[in-house]
This record gives C-alpha cells, sequence and structure tokens, in this order.
C-alpha cells in the first residue's frame, strides 16, 4: 500500500472515493491498466471517477477518447489484445448501447472464439440505475441486457468497501467484466480504508448483509440501501428479514442464495430493472427449481414497472421503495400465518 | 486556412476568431485520393518493378486461385459449411499479406482466408471457421492475424486499438485492416478512421471494393466520389488503386505501412476489384449481376495482368510456369486430403473458453452434457434407454 493510503487510516470515504481510488491502486499496480472514455481525462470523468488520475498517470494511461462509445469499447478489444488491460467509461447506462455490438460479438466471446488463446481483460464501467433525477437515457438499469451474454461477467457494488474491492477485482480478472456503478449510490459514504485486510473482494460471491430468518430479500446495487431499510422498518410488524447482496450477477452465487433462502424458506427479488425479463426472473425460477421443498411461498420480485424509464419527476413511482417491498412481503403469508412455520 | 479564418468572408468583422484549440488539424500534404485508380501494369511506369517481386506475386495469385477453387469445392463436398471465394481479388489479398513484417498485425474478414493463407497461416487453420468445427482455428498472437471476422467492419477498431497499444509500448507494429466495400457504410468503419486519426495509429485500411455488398451494388451503398475520399473527412490521406494490379497494390501498400511505421498515421487505401464468383456458395449472383460484366472483369484478370508483364520481359518460361502450377496443386491437394479427414473434437470444449474458471452453473451444465453423452454411448450399445438427465434441488426439507 502507498503512503497516502496509510495516512488515510479510516474515515467517511463516498463510493466515488473508494472507484477513484481502486482505479489509481490498480494503475500503480500493473502498467499495462489504462483508462479511457469520453470526458476521463482533464474532467475527471462527469462523475469524478478518475479524477487526478491524468495528473498522476500522464495521457497515455488515462486518455479522453473521441465520443464513439462502439470505437471506444472496439479500440479497448485491440488494446487488450495487444496485451494491456483497459478499463473503459461508458459515462452512462444508456449511452453504452452503440457500443453493444462490440460487447456482444467480441469482447464476450474473444476468449472462446480462440479456444482461450485470447482472453480480453477488459473493465467496462457503467453508471447505472436511477434516482438522481436525470432526464431520459440517463438512468437505465441495463444489467439484464448483459447477463444474457454468456463470456461477460457482470458486476455492481452496493457498499463503499465492494466498490473498492470488486472493481480491483475486476480489473485483475482475466475476463471482461461489466461494472456497474449505481449512480445514486456515488455520495453515499462510509468509514472505510483501502487498508483493511482484505479489500479486494473476490467476483461471484453474495453477501449477507442483515441475517434473519423470516423471509430473505435478494437483491444488488442500487436497491440494497432500499431492502436494508425495508427490513428495519419490517421488524415493527414482526418480521426478521434476511437481506442478500448478490454483488456479482455473473458469476451467480447460487450457493448462498439457496442457502439463505433454504433457512428462511420465503424470498422476494428487489432491484430497480423491469421486472419482465428483467434478472428477478432468472433469479426467481433458480430459487425455485433448488429450494422448492423449501419454498412456504413463491418467490416474489419488487422490480421496476416494464415501462420504458420515466421521467425523474415520475421515477419515485416507478422505483421500488420500502413501501412496495413492505406489501410484497406481507403477500409471502401464502396460506400459512406468518408467525407459524417460517424458517427451520 | 480553416473556413472561418478565410479572408474576405462575409462574416469577417462579425465572428471573432476560434481559440486555436478549436481549429481542426490541417494536414499539409494532400489527402484527396488521385481521380483515377492508380496504375503500374500496362503504363511506363511498370518498368520500375522488380522481376523479383513481380514472379513473387505470380507465384502468390496462382496458387491463391488455386485454393479458391479448391475451397469452392470442398463447399461442393460438404466438407466446408461456406466459402466466401476471394477469387478475382487474389491481388488484394496477396498484396496485403506481403506488405507486412513479421511483428505487424493482419485483421481479416470473413473473405480474407487467402490473405492469411498468403502471411503463411496453415490453409487448415485458416479455415476453421468456414469449416465449423471451431470459431478461430489458430493463436491469433502466434501468427499476428486476428481471429477472421464475420460482423462487418467490427475488426477495424480492433486493428486502432492494437495498434496503439504496441505504439505506446514502444513496439514497433503496423496493422493492416481489411474490409468491403460494404462494410464502409458501417458505423464501426467511420469510428475506427476518427480513432485512428485522433490518434496517428499505425494502421492501413485496405477496402477491397468488389462492387457489391452481397448483392447491393456500390452506387446504393455510397454517394462518395470514391471510397478512398471518405479518408479526407478524418484527416489522413486516401489512395485510390486499381485492385487487380498486384504490383500497383504492392507499392501503395508498402508506401502505406512506411508511413504508419515511421509515424506518420493511418492511411485508408480504395482497390478497385471486381468478385468473380457469387458471394458465397449460398448466393446466386445471376440476380444481381449480368455475364457481361462479370467476362468484362475476367479480362482484367489479376493473374492475366501479371503473366502479361512477365512474358513481356521473358520471365515467363513454360518450365518456370509448370513449377508454379505445380506449388498450387500442392497446395490444393493438400488442402484436400487433410479436409476430407473428419475433425476430431471434444464436446467438453463447450465450456472450457467461455470463462478462465468455468462458473459453478458451467460445470453442472458440463456434467449434463456428459451424463447426455453417456447415456448416448450406452443407447449405441444396445440400452434403448434415452439420456439421462441429473437432478438438482430435489432434496426434501
Amino acid at each position: 500500500m502507498t503512503a497516502t493510503a496509510t495516512e488515510a487510516g479510516r474515515k467517511p470515504v463516498s463510493m466515488a472515493q473508494a472507484l477513484n481510488r481502486a482505479l489509481r491502486d490498480a494503475m500503480a499496480d500493473d502498467p499495462a491498466v489504462h483508462v479511457m472514455g469520453e470526458d476521463v481525462g482533464e474532467l475527471g470523468g462527469v462523475f469524478r471517477i478518475t479524477d487526478g488520475l491524468v495528473k498522476e498517470f500522464g495521457e497515455e494511461r488515462c486518455g479522453d477518447t473521441p465520443l464513439a462509445e462502439a470505437g471506444i469499447l472496439g479500440t479497448a478489444v485491440g488494446m487488450a489484445m495487444y496485451g494491456l488491460r483497459p478499463v473503459v467509461e461508458m459515462q452512462f447506462d444508456a449511452f453504452a448501447y452503440p457500443g453493444f455490438e462490440q460487447l456482444i460479438s467480441h469482447v464476450a466471446r474473444m476468449r472462446n472464439r480462440t479456444r482461450g488463446a485470447m482472453p480480453l481483460p477488459l473493465t467496462i464501467r457503467v453508471p447505472y440505475g436511477g434516482g438522481i433525477g436525470g432526464v431520459e437515457h440517463h438512468s437505465d438499469s441495463s444489467e439484464a441486457y448483459y447477463l444474457a451474454t454468456p463470456g461477460l461477467q457482470v458486476v455492481t457494488p452496493a457498499t463503499v468497501a465492494d466498490a473498492y474491492g470488486l472493481l480491483r477485482a475486476a480489473i485483475a480478472s482475466d475476463d471482461p467484466v461489466v461494472f456497474l456503478e449505481p449512480k445514486r449510490l456515488y455520495w453515499s459514504r462510509a468509514d472505510w480504508s483501502p487498508d483493511d485486510p482484505a479489500p479486494v473482494a473476490p467476483l461471484g460471491r453474495a453477501e449477507i448483509r442483515r441475517p434473519g430468518s423470516s423471509a430473505t430479500l435478494i437483491t444488488y446495487g442500487p436497491s440494497l440501501p432500499v431492502c436494508m431499510e425495508a427490513a428495519e422498518a419490517a421488524t415493527a410488524e414482526g418480521w426478521d428479514l434476511e437481506v442478500l447482496d448478490l454483488r456479482s450477477l455473473q458469476p451467480f452465487d447460487d450457493e448462498t442464495v439457496c442457502a439463505s433462502v433454504r433457512r428462511t424458506g420465503r424470498a422476494v427479488v428487489v432491484h430497480e430493472a423491469s421486472g419482465f425479463g428483467g434478472p428477478g426472473g432468472e433469479i426467481a425460477a433458480r430459487v425455485t427449481e433448488r429450494c422448492f421443498h423449501h419454498l412456504e411461498a413463491p418467490v416474489l420480485r419488487v422490480a421496476g414497472f416494464d415501462i420504458p424509464y420515466p421521467p425523474p419527476m415520475l421515477e419515485r413511482h416507478h422505483l421500488p421503495g420500502v413501501d412496495r417491498i413492505l406489501d410484497t412481503v406481507g403477500r409471502l403469508q401464502w396460506e400459512a400465518d406468518w408467525t407459524e412455520g417460517s424458517g427451520d | 486556412m480553416t473556413v472561418l479564418e478565410q479572408r474576405g468572408s462575409r462574416n469577417e468583422n462579425y465572428w471573432p476568431a476560434p481559440p486555436p484549440a478549436w481549429r481542426p488539424r490541417v494536414d499539409p500534404e494532400p489527402l484527396l485520393p488521385d481521380a483515377e485508380p492508380y496504375r503500374l501494369l500496362g503504363t511506363d511506369a511498370v518498368s520500375r518493378v522488380d522481376s523479383g517481386l513481380l514472379t513473387e506475386l505470380y507465384g502468390h495469385l496462382v496458387r491463391g486461385r488455386r485454393y479458391n477453387a479448391q475451397a469452392t469445392a470442398l463447399t461442393r463436398q460438404g466438407r466446408l459449411a461456406v466459402y466466401p471465394s476471394s477469387t478475382g481479388q487474389e491481388a488484394c489479398q496477396v498484396a496485403a499479406a506481403l506488405v507486412l513484417e513479421e511483428q505487424d498485425w493482419l485483421f481479416p474478414s470473413y473473405r480474407d482466408t487467402l490473405a492469411a493463407v498468403a502471411r503463411g497461416l496453415d490453409p487448415v487453420q485458416a479455415l476453421t471457421l468456414l469449416r465449423g468445427d471451431w470459431h478461430t482455428g489458430y493463436d491469433p498472437r502466434e501468427h499476428r492475424i486476428a481471429p477472421l471476422c464475420t460482423p462487418l467492419a467490427t475488426q477495424l477498431p480492433h486493428a486502432v486499438g492494437l495498434a496503439r497499444a504496441a505504439r505506446l509500448k514502444g513496439d514497433d507494429v503496423v496493422a493492416m485492416a481489411l474490409v468491403g466495400d460494404g462494410g464502409t457504410s458501417e458505423g464501426d468503419f467511420h469510428e475506427a478512421l476518427n480513432f485512428a486519426a485522433v490518434w496517428q495509429a499505425p494502421v492501413v485500411f485496405l477496402v477491397q471494393n468488389n462492387g457489391f455488398a452481397i448483392s447491393v451494388p456500390l452506387a446504393k451503398q455510397s454517394a462518395a466520389p470514391s471510397l478512398a475520399h471518405k479518408a479526407v473527412g478524418y484527416g489522413m490521406p486516401g489512395r485510390l488503386v486499381d485492385g487487380n494490379d498486384a504490383p500497383a497494390l504492392h507499392e501503395v501498400l508498402t508506401e502505406a505501412v512506411e508511413r504508419a511505421r515511421r509515424g506518420g498515421g493511418p492511411t485508408l487505401v480504395e482497390a478497385i476489384t471486381y468478385r468473380v464468383e457469387a458471394h458465397t456458395n449460398a448466393d446466386d449472383a445471376t440476380r444481381y449481376r449480368t455475364d457481361d460484366e462479370v467476362e468484362q472483369w475476367r479480362g482484367h484478370d489479376p493473374i492475366a495482368l501479371v503473366e502479361r508483364e512477365l512474358s513481356e520481359r521473358g520471365l515467363l518460361s513454360d518450365a518456370f510456369a509448370q513449377q508454379v502450377r505445380d506449388g498450387a496443386e500442392e497446395l490444393a491437394a493438400g488442402l484436400r486430403d487433410r479436409m476430407n479427414q473428419d475433425p476430431v473434437l471434444d464436446p467438453m470444449d463447450l465450456f472450457a473458453h467461455v470463462y478462465a474458471e468455468p462458473t459453478a452453473q458451467l460445470r453442472e451444465q458440463e456434467a449434463q452434457l456428459r451424463a447426455e453423452l453417456a447415456a448416448e454411448a450406452e443407447g449405441e450399445a444396445g440400452s434403448g434407454r434415452g439420456p439421462a438427465h441429473e437432478t438438482t434441488g430435489k432434496e426434501r426439507p
């Protein structure tokens, strides 16, 4: 660790700062790591995630590109083919769509099409999700598109420590990682230091953020704080909710998810992305297939409505909130009375 | 001089001069291509072409034509799923490969197997994609040939990125990126050219304009005076060359590669050529073009053109011609023999190269397939049972 890290100690740090620190540490550790994208240089990114990197590492390591997402991703593919580890920024969720062909046709399958001869260690940072009052095309939850593509890893932090640890792990991964950054958590703060014993989190492991026995809320990214709040509020009703943060959607941690649901017997999946064709359907199916005989109720979902992301003045009606989560939890009292027979 | 700087402009006293950073890069060298494609064969300038180069090109062209014919025959025998022939375009393929140094990279599209073979790739490895046993049959790093690319123009930004990465590392590497006329309409083509010019990346873009994107003629593809003209807007030189004139192509591409190598940035080269055969064996070219047109182009055949020059120089002895033909036959016979052997495939490869480490889910699916294969083998041995499926999550509480 560098001197600045040691001096830093534990202090309130925002998720944006932790991500910035992760990029800086990764670049310092490995000269192959190159940051690229629109506005990542002098401006430091529109969310300041790349702040100061150009000063520290020069334009060659952290450079502004022409404004073209397919070009950014496509040239990053070529750079990775030559042995670099590019970290590209897509600026906003819906701005990443012009890059989809490169992502789906090349990034995701270069390892596969070359029979393992040409892995692509590429990290694609995508600020995603709503709740920041963004206008049209600035608030999409696009994780389902990425999840539908084998060859990609899809990772999303919900805590400050995970922002650092998962981004370090993503950059270190020899496979391409779509790293989804929950925009509205950029300014969330936690007491954190990168000197903590295990700052680099392994990809593919879920984390139980709040143990409970009545039901499991399965969630990730921007919905985690909402679920934590819902779990606290539910105690007033006598419900002891477990909150599980997936952290990585691909690889998917069936083991931790199933262990939790088998323990609680009930599950609700919570995410901002639209429900139909969204990750919740896949997760509910997996849980049902694996835990059917442990389930006291169907696996339910609380998701965004099946609509194009709404204008900012209406988004609070669209986003899963505490009340909607609690209402859904109430529906878990499937035939049996809530107080009897839940959990083992 | 930029437009806004022009003296006598009506708004001269109205608009303040823009800050310098806003001005577009104005390259002192001419960027516009010539009005007519550059030619050497049949002109006085051909005398400066080295005889050794002519004979080398001839050997590659004849072998290339034979290779195309053999590969096309293999589609009829069902040995290749598909083959996009480059018959008539051999000069482009051969020249693109020959102008590269060992450390340089080639970025071929699906029609450019011959370029890969001319660069030295095993012809069978070059056909793996088209046979269907795997997508890429070679290690791209070993040969410095990117995987044959099926989506149009998507390999062009890869070439730019790789060339830039090499330059950042201080390596002397040039990338040769191949694309067809249809591919120049794709967004990736434009983004690649723009990035290459902004970064001054050592890349050469070779457009093989063979007149048709499957069935769509160039007039419905682009309204530009030539595809080489597109270079100007990005700030790189465009060159127009007769794509059936192998020494002219060799010269133009050599200049472009040298320019890139010495830090001069990218060049866009448009080679005017013709696809004598259909798009692939699945295409009926008689629906969109006439026999007359094809015959006309046969009269401008890349092999015949070089042959004529070699004869005029007295270099095309019967013995030499026979030697070249024998070499081509040998290539074809070797290809035929090896392609007639069934490839040995391991179904477990399906799961081996998706991620560095297969996920738990892929391991489950691998076990499922293994069980299915075992059941299949058992079935073949006479048990008559269908494939067994593993069950998961059936445990009762």
